[in-house]
């Protein structure tokens, strides 16, 4: 059985530093940033608690957006916000302690990206 | 003003059992800047989600780490049964709350091993891994593996433990007690430990709240925060208190788990008295829709596994936050301004698993 409550509030990113600092303010620790790749976007989590009632912030970006650092008001996100760009190239700008891509070392870079849209397959080759 | 100079510290290095890089910005001897790489060991299971049955993926959910590896099965098992509406019967909850305790008494068992060897004290590491063998005999007998058990599905479990099994086990546990007392003692009162870990690196609880430290960095800088608290399991029926401790140096890192490793001896007690009678599993069927954040305490501290799921056999996304991933961080401040020699014995006290973290 889990005991513990989680309320997921939608926000726009520009929202995304001033909620943030109210968490802050409040006392919040930060648990975890979070993202999922949902094809043609990607849903982000950013999940804060006092104590075993959780909350997340859920912004929405696409291939292309960029996301504004939160480390300036968690000093410990850094670690998500450079996973967030490591692995799935989606940039984020002005954090404390910027790895530019190589917290993560992997083989193929920013495994974890949408694939491209294929609109077309082209007549007798690979898409 | 000194020179400065920058020390690689890692991947392969004695003291670490899995690969970390840190780059260490020194001024003399001192430590001022440490800038970690990770990632040497990235597999990519999360990914592994989208290809496999939901159901199989238990197995794979337990490999993510080698030592917590139950736990991050549960967790991921409790994900989906949430989102499904599964009620797991209360003996499962119970023997699964039997097994994680197993799991985190041989973790920290390892641990403060490691700890004694990174402190050169070659008797006390010897003598953990030697309890630490006991606790695996049981593991291997109830479950049939040391390290990776595969006894977790979702719904409940595979394997049930008999009641004279579960009474020999009490009374094994009975019999090592006094030398896990024995070996808490020394980690306590040793000169040659205190010496070398009191008053190093003192993370206080402000700052371990505010960088996110979970897990023994957390409650050894006075944070009253472990996941059992919230009841996940049967944690809720075995009246479970955290350990904490409040100086926040090394000394009391380790002390946590020391101290851990009795509490868990209790909490097995009581959870085999209380085991109540029933079936181990409920039966699933379907596929799941939805999401959840599942959160549990692992050795090392809190770990979420997220799920999302379409009603499909494959999940959408499965995201482990583990708990050194969420401690490198306060790795990072501990690191500043100690002296080059005590680097190893400090980023040991946040029990670095990089498999975990790299998942």
């Amino acid at each position: 059985m889990i005991e513990q409550k989680h309320t997921i509030i939608e926000i726009e990113v520009a929202d995304l530093l001033k909620k943030t600092e109210e968490y802050h303010k409040a006392g919040h620790r930060l648990v975890q940033i979070g993202t999922t790749p949902l094809g043609d976007r990607y849903e982000i989590n950013y999940t804060f608690t006092t104590a075993w009632d959780f909350e997340s912030l859920r912004i929405t970006v696409h291939d292309g957006d960029e996301l504004p650092s939160i480390s300036g008001i968690y000093w410990g996100a850094f670690i998500y916000e450079n996973e967030i760009n490591d692995l799935f190239g989606i940039p984020v700008n002005g954090m404390n302690i910027d790895f530019k891509g190589h917290l993560i070392e992997t083989r193929i870079p920013t495994p974890f990206k949408n694939p491209p849209k294929i609109t077309k397959v082209p007549k007798g080759g690979d898409a | 003003m000194s020179n400065r100079i920058v020390v690689p510290f890692g991947p392969q290095h004695p003291v670490l059992p899995e690969p970390i890089h840190l780059d260490l910005v020194l001024e003399d001897e001192r430590v001022v800047e440490a800038i970690p790489t990770i990632g040497y060991v990235h597999r990519g299971l999360e990914k592994l989600v989208e290809k496999r049955d939901y159901k199989d993926y238990v197995l794979i959910a337990e490999r993510i780490c080698g030592i917590c590896s139950f736990t991050h099965s549960v967790t991921y098992c409790n994900a989906i049964e949430h989102i499904m509406g599964v009620e797991v019967p209360p003996r499962a909850q119970f023997i699964r709350t039997i097994w994680m305790e197993y799991s985190r008494m041989h973790s920290h068992l390892l641990w403060l091993g490691l700890a004694a060897d990174a402190m050169g004290f070659e008797n006390l590491f010897m003598n953990a891994w030697r309890l630490r063998e006991e606790i695996l005999d049981d593991m291997e007998a109830t479950t049939g593996g040391r390290v990776i058990q595969g006894t977790c599905k979702v719904g409940g479990i595979r394997r049930d433990i008999g009641d004279d099994k579960l009474g020999e086990m009490v009374d094994h546990l009975k019999k090592i007690r006094p030398l896990l007392e024995e070996s808490n003692r020394i980690f306590t009162h040793d000169q040659t430990v205190r010496h070398r870990m009191r008053g190093l690196s003192v993370l206080s609880e402000k700052d371990a709240w505010d960088l996110g430290a979970v897990g023994p960095v957390a409650r050894g800088s006075g944070c009253d925060m472990d996941v059992r608290s919230s009841g996940y399991s049967a944690y809720g029926e075995l009246g479970f208190k955290p350990v904490t401790f409040s100086h926040g140096d090394c000394l009391d890192r380790c002390l946590v788990r020391s101290e851990e490793v009795l509490a868990s001896v209790d909490l097995v007690e009581r959870a085999v008295a209380k085991m109540p009678d029933g079936p181990i599993e409920e039966k699933v069927t379907g596929n799941p829709e939805g999401e959840c954040f599942a959160f549990s305490e692992q050795p090392r501290g809190e770990c979420l596994h997220y799920v999302r799921a379409n009603g499909k056999k494959n999940i959408v996304r499965h995201r482990v936050r583990t708990p050194t991933f969420t401690n490198v961080p306060p790795l990072v401040k501990l690191l500043e301004g100690i002296e080059l020699a005590d680097v190893p014995v400090v980023v040991l006290t946040i029990d670095p698993c990089i498999g975990c973290c790299d998942r």
